[in-house]
């Protein structure tokens, strides 16, 4: 009995490793900027590329940067979900149109709704390198002081909205 | 009129040979040092879309984007090192091939030989242990008779 204690609790360690491995996601890559000042940047806007929209003109607000693309098939998913957010007010959102075309941007908004406060377009990726954007869409929580909070990779989800992005966007627009 | 026809679908495939290639290739830095480093580093470091895959090996969107970016900090000639720490600040220790060591990837760099020290042991007492339980059983006076029978048979046939 006794020589089988000790291969059953190697198989049981095995198993607890195994079952750990299974709730990790492996894009879930952790963001070093967490904690860090957002990266600044001064874009022109998607509906008037004459003008330009910098980060800073955000100071003093909790906001969301969303970074989405009209070839992007996963930021479909989440658009009525932001779309949806953008009616209640809570909080505003900046969108980044990261590696696209005016026209077709412009187009994606017209047929799936604007929830942006506005929109700012990186042409080439430039401003996306400097936020570690890798997988869009990427959401970006940003406190008054202009220090990202929270970053998600992937579609919001109506459960991390609720569990994560609302709560974090309340206790921030308290302090 | 043929033959024209020829040459001229000749020509037109020659012209797109060399359209292709210049696509293939990527522009070549005057400066083969900075273009040799770009090599080295973007053989590091890892393609956050095809997690598997080097930013050499990879043809995704935003490896391009790395690799063009290194380029000119490369250009600009600043080291490896700081071209490197330029792109962890912005995604983190898993851009690297070979993560650092620090209390976080201790149990990484470290948990091999640990595996390595504990089976050693293991097979070490299991060792001593059979050793122990070898005795050694002498034969006794019928036995070894029985033994000189068998050998002796043995021999004649």
């Amino acid at each position: 009995m006794k020589r089988f204690l000790l291969p059953l609790v190697i198989f049981l360690v095995m198993v607890g490793f195994l079952f750990i491995g299974l709730n990790l996601d492996p894009r879930e890559v952790p963001s070093p900027l967490v904690g860090k000042p957002a990266p600044q940047f001064s874009l022109p806007r998607l509906d008037n590329p004459e003008q330009v929209f910098s980060g800073k003109d955000m100071l003093g607000k909790v906001w969301l940067l969303n970074v989405w693309a009209s070839w992007c098939g996963a930021c479909k998913e989440e658009h009525p979900l932001l779309v949806s957010l953008a009616k209640t007010g809570f909080v505003p959102v900046v969108g980044m149109d990261y590696k696209d075309t005016r026209d077709e941007a412009l187009q994606w908004l017209a047929q799936g709704g604007n929830p942006y406060m506005t929109t700012i377009m990186d042409v080439d990726g430039r401003i996306g390198i400097n936020y570690g954007v890798y997988g869009v869409p990427e959401t970006y929580v940003i406190d008054k002081k202009g220090i990202i909070a929270y970053k998600k990779t992937g579609p919001i989800t109506m459960q991390s909205l609720r569990e994560v992005i609302v709560p974090l966007v309340k206790k921030l627009q308290a302090e | 009129m043929q033959n024209f026809c020829l040459r001229l679908m000749l020509v037109f495939c020659m012209l797109q040979i060399s359209s292709t290639w210049a696509q293939e290739a990527r522009p070549m830095q005057n400066d083969a040092v900075a273009e040799a480093q770009v090599q080295r580093l973007s053989e590091q470091l890892r393609c956050l879309v095809c997690q598997n895959q080097t930013l050499a090996d990879s043809h995704a969107d935003l490896a391009q984007d790395l690799k063009q970016e290194i380029r000119e900090m490369a250009a600009k000639g600043m080291s490896d090192q700081a071209i490197i720490d330029y792109l962890v600040a912005r995604y983190g220790d898993f851009v690297r091939y070979r993560p650092p060591l620090k209390s976080t990837t201790l149990l990484l760099w470290l948990g091999p030989f640990a595996l390595l020290f504990a089976g050693s042991i293991g097979l070490f007492i299991t060792l001593r242990r059979r050793e122990k339980s070898i005795v050694d059983a002498p034969l006794n006076a019928d036995e070894v008779q029985k033994v000189r029978e068998l050998l002796a048979i043995n021999k004649e046939s």
